[in-house]
């Protein structure tokens, strides 16, 4: 079985952003970037189905500008076989990449796509979805157990009450969730050996789809500030805060 | 303009985060029609009609739609999705699950998460964990939305009185199948409508102390319990308990943070409480940033203190 995981260069979990003065956007100039963490769980768990005999290759794929090489070559060290790099500078909305992701899946075949649940930079969550719909695909989404059997894969996902266990019917599409899995550190042995695998750079021309975005930024901003607090010096103190100043107890 | 508000259920009443969506869809402009798709779900779509301000409620029944599989509730939206302007979920698991799928089917872009409408058109949304809150406009002709319940205050759930519509359902996609849950009952407040939310964060140690000292302050407060992501991590809460960038966004009244470092994914979750307090041993911990009553003290000493002075 061949899995294709779709990974995300995104500013760095660590890193507090600012908004521009401007408010155009976010400011990310020389900030780290880093693969998005479910991103990395994803690659994770692929490579684990491989070790375990239930995959037999693991492809990368990353959209957008070329220094999502560097991402690429972290998902073939962590274990993935080879990577594709779908490259432009066009600002890519979660529909396109689900259509640049479709016609890589037409190409390719995998019998599996893993994705990440969100990105950590744009927070929304519909990529995984938007492909599984594309394709005619059933998906299992917040995956926090995932086993591979006889052509169907028996996920538990975690839902707003708890857990839920859901049988997909391969091929399929199933998303992360942050306790899937714990992705291995990368070794540098495997770091030297990722430089060597195969890294294939193509255009969204090439795959036929248009990738204007459908949403327009009009503006970013600062989210309201919440004016300083205090430090109380003891638990009665604390106490009659609450019940006299802030009057919520 | 009218606007589909596709119902969070659970077959026998209408779930609150439907009740704030139809606050958000209303705000969009036009009438509100909500869908009930589900498998003895009448009580439900009963529920769905006396919502104030619903014009239309959908009732779809099938054995298939019990469980809200994705693929069948998305198939469903679709076939009646052809006169509205507006397709809004709420933020839910469910919401998140099933909203895109509509949105790639329509060939739409997809509004995540939105926390205030500004127009039929434009919204506004957090971003990068909610350290940038963006304007964005939907350029397409069906704007598919999800909703952060917490953005909007709940719609009165009585004193409407919608027509109940039965429409026949569409063919089970069979991509998927329920197998089994483990959802949690509790007598606490639902940890996204909660007023009072006490949280704890891996300082607690254990499963059993994160219970021990935490329950009795949330019994004190008739609170929810909640849980910063590296306790749920190390097994000392249950998933559905996380609150963060990833896990449950809430703003209640008051959010007692016990032992939880303040991370910027945990802050993204609880940031809009009224009231923050925390209690933690170090000073310099990033939660005090955001607290508007710090107490700098070992929770192991305070937290019982607190629930006998209250």
């Amino acid at each position: 079985m061949k899995i294709l995981v779709p990974v995300k260069r995104v500013v760095d979990y660590n890193v507090k952003v600012r908004v521009k003065s401007d408010g155009s956007g976010v400011d990310i100039a020389n900030v780290k970037m880093s693969m998005n963490p479910f991103d990395e769980i994803a690659i994770e768990e692929a490579v684990r189905l491989k070790e375990k005999g239930a995959a037999t290759e693991v492809v990368a794929v990353s959209c957008g500008v070329a220094q999502c090489q560097e991402t690429l070559r972290t998902a073939m060290a962590i274990g993935a076989d080879r990577a594709v790099l779908v490259e432009t500078a066009e600002e890519l909305q979660p529909l396109a990449v689900a259509k640049l992701l479709k016609a890589l899946v037409d190409k390719e075949a995998p019998q599996l796509v893993i994705l990440g649940k969100q990105a950590i930079d744009d927070d929304c969550n519909q990529t995984g979805q938007m492909l599984a719909a594309l394709l005619g695909w059933g998906q299992a989404t917040f995956a926090s157990k995932v086993e591979v059997a006889d052509g169907k894969a028996t996920v538990t996902r975690e839902v707003d009450g708890g857990l839920e266990t859901l049988s997909l019917t391969l091929p399929g599409i199933i998303t992360t969730d942050l306790r899937l899995n714990e992705p291995r550190y990368v070794t540098l042995p495997n770091i030297m050996k990722a430089k060597k695998k195969p890294l294939e750079t193509i255009k969204p021309a090439d795959l036929g789809v248009d990738v204007a975005p459908r949403i327009k930024t009009l503006k970013v901003s600062e989210p309201p500030k919440r004016s300083a607090g205090i430090k109380v010096p003891d638990v009665a103190t604390l106490v009659a805060k609450l019940r006299n100043e802030a009057k919520v107890i | 303009m009218t606007a589909l508000v596709i119902a969070e259920h659970d077959n026998a009443s209408i779930r609150p985060a439907t009740l704030n969506t139809v606050t958000a869809a209303a705000q969009c402009g036009g009438d509100v029609h909500v869908l009930v798709a589900g498998h003895q779900a009448q009580a439900a779509a009963q529920a769905a009609a006396q919502i104030a301000g619903v014009a239309k409620v959908i009732h779809v029944e099938g054995e298939y739609f019990a469980h809200g599989l994705a693929e069948n509730v998305a198939a469903q939206v679709l076939a009646i999705a052809s006169s509205y302007s507006h397709i809004v979920f709420p933020a839910t698991a469910s919401g998140k699950n099933i909203a895109p799928r509509v949105a790639a089917l329509l060939d739409v872009g997809q509004v995540s998460d939105i926390t205030k409408v500004d127009s039929p058109d434009t919204f506004e949304r957090p971003i990068y964990a909610g350290n940038a809150i963006a304007i964005v406009q939907s350029l397409d002709a069906v704007k598919v939305i999800t909703v952060r319940t917490t953005g909007f205050d709940a719609a009165p759930g009585t004193g409407g009185s919608a027509t109940v519509e039965t429409v026949s359902g569409v063919a089970d996609s069979g991509k998927s199948v329920f197998v089994g849950s483990e959802i949690a009952k509790s007598d606490r407040p639902e940890l996204t409508a909660a007023k009072i939310i006490v949280s704890g964060g891996r300082a607690l140690g254990s499963s059993e102390k994160f219970h021990e000292v935490l329950e009795p302050l949330a019994d004190k407060l008739g609170a929810a319990l909640g849980a910063s992501r590296a306790a749920v991590d190390a097994g000392y809460a249950p998933n559905d308990w996380q609150v963060g960038q990833t896990g449950k966004i809430v703003a209640p009244q008051l959010y007692v943070a016990v032992g939880i470092s303040g991370a910027i994914q945990h802050l993204a979750g609880m940031k809009d409480a009224k009231v923050i307090v925390a209690i933690n041993k170090d000073g310099e911990a990033p939660i005090f940033g955001v607290a508007d009553y710090g107490l700098e003290a070992d929770l192991f000493a305070a937290v019982p203190e607190l629930v006998a002075a209250l």
